[in-house]
């Protein structure tokens, strides 16, 4: 049978792996490169690799730094941050990443993602959307709004809605990230998770809150998503990937064990 | 030296890396007569199934292809590649494929609403018979799959391995011969598909 997947996320900032919280104030922790190695070495079914100041900046992703990793990494991973285009998108595929994760520019410009899909096909296009929990209105009727740019603007759509939409438009896979949750190890939105994952049917991975592996166990088993994203658990040493896949499939969460 | 093929058919830098990991010399190529040259073949691809015949058929690499077959070269197939290989697929509204091996490539289909298309992830390749690609590699490895359509051949001798999902069977890699493929992606599946790829590296392409 099909295996739930953990997923690492690295932000990547001046060629440091970063971390921060609610969006505000980051910390470097270690180099991209070695840290997806060691990570795909551990265990771990994918990575994402996201180029957080590309877009801020005006300036392509480091492709170079894909190319790196693409040399040294022999699963999938996914980069995004930055994509302006489809020449991007195809810049990064052809650098080695299996797929393109695009969020903002979605909302600005949907036809990037038809586009990207008919080009590459749809499994390389990744649309990652922030949500955040809203009073139920017409607007809003799941009770979650899309936002970008951190979480600091609303974009008037409602989460499902959106969600439905970019997979008509040819998203290969969602990625739910809890504006709410973020950073705060208190377990993943499972209301607007499960939601989605069951509005829509092409894969829904779970972002934004995993503290402890038994968020991971919840998300995955209480909701359709497929898989679960962590980043702080990892990146300090908390938890070792192995630690974590112990403890899920101790509990029944079907995973790949034979790394 | 392996050829990989080149027929503008998704991103096979991903299978050159694989392939200098495990130190093996390698050329992305779409000459026939580099491709005829090589010890070993891959045929690998991403993406949909029209445009990829649609390519194949405005240059020789198909008949380039079959002869390699014809003169006893190991062959691999990976995704798009091992499904093109049958005689048509159901992707792009139905297309005639290379029909390599007898059967049809088909869309994964379920009554329930909730299952996923495509399947994208970690699933479990057992296969019935041993096959030297599958040398030091276990029955029930867990391979890197991402796909929406899936070989259908018509031989049960043809079926190589098998894999569920959601409780569908369906066939994840085909043999024939010296010509072998997979619909999951060894270059993707970590050190087990390093060891794949190593072992059709050292394949003489007889069973």
């Amino acid at each position: 049978m099909l295996n739930k997947r953990l997923i690492i996320c690295l932000d990547v900032r001046d060629k440091k792996v970063t971390k921060g919280i609610k969006f505000k104030g980051n910390v470097d922790i270690g180099d991209p490169v070695e840290m997806g190695a060691k990570y795909s070495e551990e265990g771990v079914d994918e990575l994402v690799f996201y180029d957080i100041t590309a877009s801020a900046e005006g300036r392509p992703i480091d492709l170079d730094m894909v190319r790196e990793v693409a040399a040294e990494v022999f699963i999938p991973f996914s980069v995004g941050g930055g994509i302006r285009n489809v020449e991007d998108m195809r810049n990064v595929l052809l650098a080695g990443a299996e797929k393109v994760s695009v969020n903002s520019l979605a909302v600005r410009n949907p036809e990037i993602i038809t586009e990207g899909a008919r080009l590459f096909g749809r499994q390389c296009v990744v649309v990652g959307m922030d949500v955040q929990a809203v009073d139920v209105s017409e607007e809003f009727p799941s009770g979650y709004q899309v936002v970008i740019h951190g979480g600091r603007t609303p974009v008037g759509k409602d989460a499902v809605a959106w969600a439905l939409e970019v997979e008509k438009l040819g998203a290969g896979e969602i990625c739910v990230n809890s504006i709410d949750a973020d950073g705060m190890k208190e377990g993943y939105e499972l209301n607007i998770t499960g939601k989605i994952a069951d509005a829509v049917n092409i894969p829904v991975i779970a972002s934004g809150g995993g503290g402890i592996p038994q968020h991971l166990t919840d998300v995955l088993q209480k909701t359709n998503a497929e898989a679960a994203l962590v980043a702080s658990m990892v990146h300090y040493g908390t938890y070792s990937v192995e630690e974590i896949k112990n403890e899920m499939d101790s509990h029944g969460v079907p995973l790949r064990m034979d790394w | 030296m392996i050829a990989i093929i080149d027929y503008k058919a998704g991103n096979l830098t991903s299978v050159q890396r694989a392939l200098q990991k495990i130190g093996e010399e390698s050329i992305i190529t779409h000459e026939p007569e580099q491709i005829l040259n090589a010890d070993h073949v891959i045929f690998p691809g991403v993406g949909a199934a029209g445009a990829a015949m649609k390519s194949l058929n405005e240059s020789e690499i198909g008949s380039t292809l079959k002869q390699c077959l014809k003169d006893g070269k190991p062959v691999l197939g990976i995704c798009l590649g091992t499904q093109i290989i049958m005689e048509s697929s159901e992707e792009d509204g139905g297309v005639d494929c290379l029909g390599i091996i007898p059967g049809h490539t088909i869309r994964f289909q379920f009554e329930s609403p909730n299952v996923t298309v495509p399947q994208m992830g970690w699933n479990q390749v057992n296969y019935a018979q041993d096959h030297p690609i599958f040398e030091n590699v276990a029955k029930g490895t867990n391979f890197y799959f991402v796909h929406s359509y899936y070989p259908a051949p018509q031989n049960e001798e043809n079926a190589l391995a098998k894999t569920e999902y959601s409780g569908l069977e369906f066939t994840s890699a085909l043999t024939m011969g010296n010509l072998v493929a997979t619909q999951f992606h060894p270059e993707k599946s970590g050190r087990h598909g390093l060891d794949l790829l190593k072992n059709f590296a050292n394949w003489d392409g007889r069973l």
